[in-house]
């Protein structure tokens, strides 16, 4: 077997051609989809859910009227809502995949803009509620990221509406001026001017007279109003953000986009790296009519396919790390779990492998195999990527399904395992590897007897 | 040939060997022997079976039934096809394959099949690049590199100059001589009748004959001196 390996790593030097285009053409394939999942599709559906009753949506800002649905709208300029009744329902539709997330506008929400405009003391602020279906890190990144801009865009507007009003009954009321309610006028004095009259008046009266004194006391204190009452500009501004919002995550844990890209990026490199070259390989003792010679007592069935596998693991594995360490450079990587790493590129490596060497043993010619191994290497890593919102949920779970039975899914969750402390877990997706590697080897030890 | 280094013992027996793919019968009881230092020739026409029945022999298909006497790993095989690798050299893929035989000194074994091939000045030339008939005598020497007690040949002059063929008979000769049974197959008849000590005519899987080729002639009758249109008559008269 070592002969053997020897002579493949020097079949693959004289190759030169061959290896760059293994080895650049995943890369580039890779890099471009971690790109592309960057990005995200531009309307994703959400579930939304209104608690609040008919009718209770109005605020009361002065004198003035407000309706808080006018800026649940802004919400929606960036999604696609599914209107949906109670807030049970809306998980229904994440954890269905039929809805990305979900946002639910709790009861409460005027009640509590009320108190927060009239300044009510330590209430908890107005929180909206998003769900998250965190299974596929993309959709979630998708809902946080739109959700997120939009409700700045929502409190941008309101604020700038409540600061807009409450600056101006202050204003008025510290410098005097007319203001209407209910369809009358009113004159107001203002803050500035009552104190110049009170000091008018103060003066006038003998010094020390309980009327003086009185007269004092009211005066300083519209000083001290008039002082605060400047700062109110600051105070308004700080109150920015009224609105709050509050993150329900349904299941899994979580892995940041970036990562996730990298993780996809990585994962597919080693996909083609390894199952063409382990498919190739094998396919290349048939083509040069070598296998027969070979399994004729000088290497065993099993040997040659592990040879293979582990001839294109290590390829592949060295690959990968160094794409991952390259990526490290760019991207804030945890460099704390490169043992992780190394397992899970292991790991993924030698399920690829024995994925590989099934196809080399189903197809006789290596043009044959690394055809069949693009062909199938394709479509899984992109039945794999797809998002739970983008179709239907018995759908999904067909595709759940299909992607379990081919190393990609697994592999992705492995490394994105192992690049994150928080994401999916390492152990499981590690096993399944496991099990991948073993039935491919069985598939492609019986295809070598069958089609020998 | 050498009949005198014959032993008791046949260095080579197949027992009733019949291969099936799917309905297709590919060979039907096939029994034959080779003795030590014997040269026996398979002849039959396209699809007769010759090898499957070779490939049999060599350990590289497994008989739907019947016997084969010899492990694989005592028995040289050279396939139709070279079955060596285009990107190694002449002397890498005999280094490669002596040491998967596990021969004692692989650069001795390589030498060695260098010179006997006559490709020493060609040893450093990927396989790749060579002509058809060179490809076919590194075939060859692969599968000498071993030094086995039976050597399986399928069509191994196919592609070989006439100059090249006389060498490979030349060779072949050397290594009967020295106890080597050899088994061959090929459409050239006039060989056959040449350099065998026996024939084995099979036609649709099935043995019609083994004996010597004057044996041969003399079940057809007829002009002696054309082996080749003995054995076209002869397989005519059974009905192929
Ligand atoms: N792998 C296979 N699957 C199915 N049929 C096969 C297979 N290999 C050989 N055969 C069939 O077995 C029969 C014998 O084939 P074989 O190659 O042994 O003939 P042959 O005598 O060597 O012919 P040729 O002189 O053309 O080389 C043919 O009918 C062939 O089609
Ligand atoms: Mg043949």
């Amino acid at each position: 077997m070592r002969w053997l390996f020897l002579k493949d790593l020097q079949i693959l030097r004289r190759s030169p051609f061959l290896v760059v285009l293994l080895v650049a053409y995943p890369v580039i394939i890779a890099v471009l989809i971690g790109l592309a999942l960057s990005r995200g599709p531009d309307k994703p559906k959400v579930a939304f859910v209104n608690e609040v009753p008919p009718g209770d949506s109005s605020l009361q800002i002065g004198s003035q009227k407000i309706d808080a649905s006018r800026y649940a709208s802004e919400l929606f300029k960036a999604v696609d809502p599914i209107r949906v009744a109670t807030r049970a329902e809306a998980i229904a539709k994440v954890r269905s995949g039929e809805a990305l997330g979900a946002l639910v506008v709790p009861a409460d929400i005027t009640r509590k803009l009320q108190d927060a405009i009239n300044l009510s003391g330590a209430q908890d602020p107005p929180t909206l509620e998003v769900i998250y279906n965190i299974e596929d890190p993309i959709k979630a990144q998708i809902v946080e990221s739109t959700i997120k801009a939009r409700l700045a865009d929502a409190n941008t507007a309101l604020s700038r509406q409540l600061t807009r009003l409450a600056g101006r009954y202050l204003d008025i009321l510290l410098r005097g001026g007319s203001f209407s309610l209910l369809g009358q006028r009113f004159d107001v004095l203002g803050l500035q001017r009552s104190k110049a009259t009170l000091d008018v008046i103060a003066r006038r009266l003998p010094p020390g007279s309980p009327d003086a004194r009185a007269i004092l006391s009211v005066s300083q204190f519209a000083g001290l109003a008039i002082d605060n009452l400047d700062l109110s500009d600051q105070v308004l501004a700080s109150v920015n953000q009224p609105l709050r919002v509050r993150r329900t995550v349904l299941q899994g844990r979580r892995t940041p986009l970036d990562r996730f890209a990298v993780a996809v990026s990585v994962t597919i490199s080693l996909m083609f790296v390894t199952v063409l070259l382990a498919a190739g390989m094998l396919a290349l003792e048939r083509e040069e009519h070598a296998f027969s010679r070979l399994v004729r007592g000088l290497v065993g069935r099993l040997a040659l396919l592990g040879e293979k596998l582990v001839l294109s693991a290590v390829c592949a594995f060295a690959v990968t790390l160094v794409m991952l360490c390259g990526i490290g450079l760019f991207v804030n990587l945890d460099w704390g779990r490169f043992g992780f790493w190394v397992a899970a590129l292991a790991a993924g490596a030698v399920a690829f492998g024995a994925m590989g060497v099934a196809m080399g043993a189903l197809a006789r010619e290596v043009r044959a195999a690394s055809l069949l191994a693009i062909l199938v290497a394709l479509p899984i890593a992109f039945l794999a990527l797809v998002p739970a919102g983008a179709v239907t949920s018995s759908l999904y779970d067909v595709i759940r399904f299909v992607s379990a039975l081919f190393p990609f899914r697994a592999a992705l969750d492995a490394i994105g395992g192992a690049l994150n402390a928080g994401g999916p877990g390492l152990g499981a997706a590690l096993a399944h590897l496991a099990v991948l590697t073993a039935a491919y080897l069985a598939l492609a030890r019986a295809a070598l007897r069958r089609f020998a | 040939m050498t009949v005198e280094t014959v032993s008791d013992a046949p260095a080579l027996r197949a027992g009733g060997v019949t291969k099936r793919f799917g309905r297709r019968e590919a060979l039907r009881g096939v029994s034959f022997e080779a003795a030590a230092g014997e040269v026996v020739a398979v002849i039959g026409p396209n699809g007769a079976g010759k090898t499957t029945l070779l490939s049999i022999l060599a350990g590289i298909r497994t008989p739907t039934e019947g016997t084969v006497s010899r492990p694989p790993r005592e028995i040289g095989w050279v396939p139709q096809q070279p079955a060596v690798y285009g990107k190694l050299s002449v002397a890498e893929n005999l280094r490669l394959f002596a040491r998967l035989e596990r021969v004692a000194d692989p650069d001795a074994a390589v030498a060695r099949m260098l010179a006997q091939t006559g490709l020493a000045d060609r040893a450093d030339d990927e396989l790749g690049v060579l002509s058809g008939g060179n490809r076919q005598r590194v075939n060859i020497a692969v599968g000498l590199l071993a030094d086995p007690p039976v050597l399986l040949l399928d069509e191994p002059s196919s592609s070989l100059d006439p100059r090249q063929r006389e060498r490979l008979w030349e060779f072949i000769g050397a290594l009967a001589a020295g106890g080597t049974s050899i088994v061959f197959s090929t459409h050239n008849v006039g060989e056959a009748e040449r350099y065998a000590d026996r024939v084995l005519v099979l036609a649709d899987g099935e043995v019609l004959f083994t004996g010597t080729p004057r044996a041969l002639e003399e079940v057809v009758g007829g002009d002696h001196r054309d082996f080749e249109a003995a054995f076209v008559r002869f397989l005519h008269e059974r009905g192929h």
